[in-house]
């Protein structure tokens, strides 16, 4: 995309020319590119304006979702959640710059086919992080096997994508964020369902509050789809 | 041969209309009435149901004279059987049970959301979108997806059109023809926009918690003259409107469809119409979007999906022609879709 184009949509330019770098991905929300910043291979992700919104409201939106997704990179990090560090944030140019990281997604491990064995042991590392992202009262809000990554040098999983990730100590909140996994493994890896109750059992052994949340879990499940509708 | 027809009657809410619709998706008569309460106030079922037990009589007399055609045409009767309010819906069934039994024809149930949903595709001719359906007393993004309507989301409390004509009540706007009608012109002369929350949970969407707030705040921002009545209906609308147009892109991102259609009775909002288009077209889709004779509720909508099911052999036997407040879109199979 030329300048020209950014400036057509309202944005500030990041202070690394986007030109220089190659888009990976268009979300609903924001664009993800590929680049190098002070000699190091980075993520940037930014968020678009909506055109349809009041610019009022867009900016207050895109600001504090920026904000909520930077916190909880960082509160994440804390807990010792290993996720993409973080080099700078611009506000105006709605954009955050993040480490590149050199893997696979858990999905395109899956596609490309892992034995049994592999698979619970990956489940298994899979529940252990979300035990401790949960019991840090960090709740992703998209779990999902594209938001996993695994290095290819060190085999370490790391979490990314909190652009819908909120802080909550609600164990509804966090059957919530298991559920939508859950789903993911249904609908997506069909033959992978094993991998996901490996998941859960680690998620059991390690999180200290797994007793509320796969309580919660099994009334979410009995939800299915929600409330009765009211007319 | 003859092409089938059907006379369908709804009821589930304020209004009550009879319409009429041949096999082809030819609409030969629509008439409908509705319940108008003065500024400030609801309906309430009780007199809700008076009403459509006072006007369902003529009003099918009306759609037979406007459609030129004598009940022995008539090849079936559909009616809506929820969701809705439990009285009136009541005498949109007793109506239809008393014609099915008359006219010695078959009768068919048919679910309100659906109706909305078959109606905005045959007058647009879309063909596979993503539903936004807002009206008083649902709203859902929904796709089609194996023979049924599928919700992606929804609200978890209030109606979008609720929120709508609650706030009206605030301002004590007409409710004449409608409280959002009212709304929407009064916004247009709104310039100052005021924050309110923005409640967007995954795909679905809340509004009690913005209402509650918004009536205190204009009670206050009133009183202190900081900002018209206008300047909060602008507010409103471009805060509700941006959450509603916020879930449909979700949704469509996630089925991959580029086309959306708007139904339901605040579908015929200009507004929404609008931030709708902007997100369609930046997406490369096209907008399917009908006026108020089809958006709002009608009889047509109703017969339509009830010669649909007709024609498939479907209909419901006289002791099961009743009625449910509750009734979700999901419940229904569709069969004449692949």
């Amino acid at each position: 995309m030329s300048k020209d184009d950014l400036a057509k949509e309202g944005f500030l330019d990041p202070i690394i020319s986007t030109a220089s770098c190659q888009l990976l991905s268009q979300g609903a929300e924001a664009r993800v590119w590929s680049g190098e910043f002070l000699g190091r291979p980075v993520i940037l992700k930014q968020r678009f304006k909506k055109k349809y919104r009041h610019p009022v409201l867009d900016k207050h939106l895109n600001h504090s979702r920026l904000k909520q997704e930077v916190r909880s990179l960082l509160k994440a990090r804390k807990l010792g959640i290993p996720t993409p560090v973080l080099y700078d944030v611009e506000l105006e140019a709605s954009t955050i710059y993040m480490e590149r990281i050199a893997g696979c997604s858990v999905k395109e491990l899956l596609k490309k086919g892992m034995s049994p064995a592999d698979r619970h042991s990956l489940g298994r590392k899979i529940g252990q992080l979300l035990a401790t992202m949960h019991d840090g009262s960090l709740v992703h809000g998209d779990l999902t096997t594209s938001n996993m990554l695994v290095r290819s040098d060190s085999q370490d999983l790391v979490m990314i994508d909190f652009g819908l990730s909120s802080i909550s100590g609600l164990a509804e909140d966090k059957a919530v964020d298991l559920y939508v996994l859950e789903r993911a493994f249904n609908s997506a890896h069909a033959t992978s369902v094993d991998m996901y109750d490996a998941v859960l059992e680690a998620y059991k052994q390690h999180s200290r509050q797994w007793c509320p949340t796969l309580n919660k879990l099994a009334d979410v499940r009995m939800r299915g789809r929600k409330r009765v509708m009211v007319g | 041969m003859t092409q089938a027809l059907c006379l369908g009657i709804e009821g589930s809410a304020n209004k009550i209309g009879v319409g009429i619709v041949r096999e082809d998706g030819e609409i030969l008569a629509n008439p409908r009435h509705t319940y108008i309460t003065p500024p400030g106030q609801g309906f309430l079922p009780r007199e809700t149901a008076v009403h459509h037990q006072e006007h369902v009589v003529s009003l099918v007399q009306q759609a037979l004279k406007e459609a030129k055609v004598a009940p022995k045409n008539i090849s079936c009767i559909a009616y809506t059987k929820g969701p809705g309010m439990g009285g009136p819906l009541v005498a949109g069934a007793i109506a239809a049970r008393m014609l099915a039994q008359l006219w010695k024809v078959p009768i068919i149930a048919v679910n309100h959301c659906v109706g909305h949903i078959e109606m905005g595709r045959i007058v647009t001719g879309a063909r596979d979108p993503v539903v936004l359906y807002v009206s008083g007393g649902n709203t859902q993004v929904i796709a089609y997806s194996e023979q049924r309507y599928r919700i992606f989301g929804e609200t978890i409390d209030l109606a979008v059109g609720n929120c709508l004509d609650k706030f009206a009540r605030v301002l004590n706007l007409s409710n004449d023809p409608s409280p959002g009608y009212n709304i929407e012109q009064l916004a247009k002369e709104g310039s100052q926009f005021i924050e309110l929350p923005y409640v967007v949970k995954g795909m679905d969407v809340s509004f009690s918690g913005l209402l509650s707030f918004i009536e205190e705040k204009t009670k206050e921002l009133l009183a202190s003259k900081t900002a018209t009545p206008a300047d909060m209906c602008f507010s409103l609308q471009e805060t509700i409107f941006a959450m509603l147009v916020e879930v449909t892109e979700r949704a469509m991102a996630h089925c991959n469809t580029r086309d959306v259609l708007i139904v339901g009775g605040v579908g015929c909002n200009m507004r929404l119409q609008e931030m709708m288009q902007q997100m369609v077209e930046d997406r490369g889709g096209e907008l399917y979007a009908i006026d108020e004779r089809y958006c709002i509720d009608n009889g047509a909508m109703i017969a339509w999906p009830g010669l649909l099911a007709f024609k498939q052999g479907q209909f419901t036997p006289l002791e099961e022609a009743t009625c449910t407040q509750r009734f979700r879109t999901d419940d229904v199979l569709v069969t004449w879709r692949d």
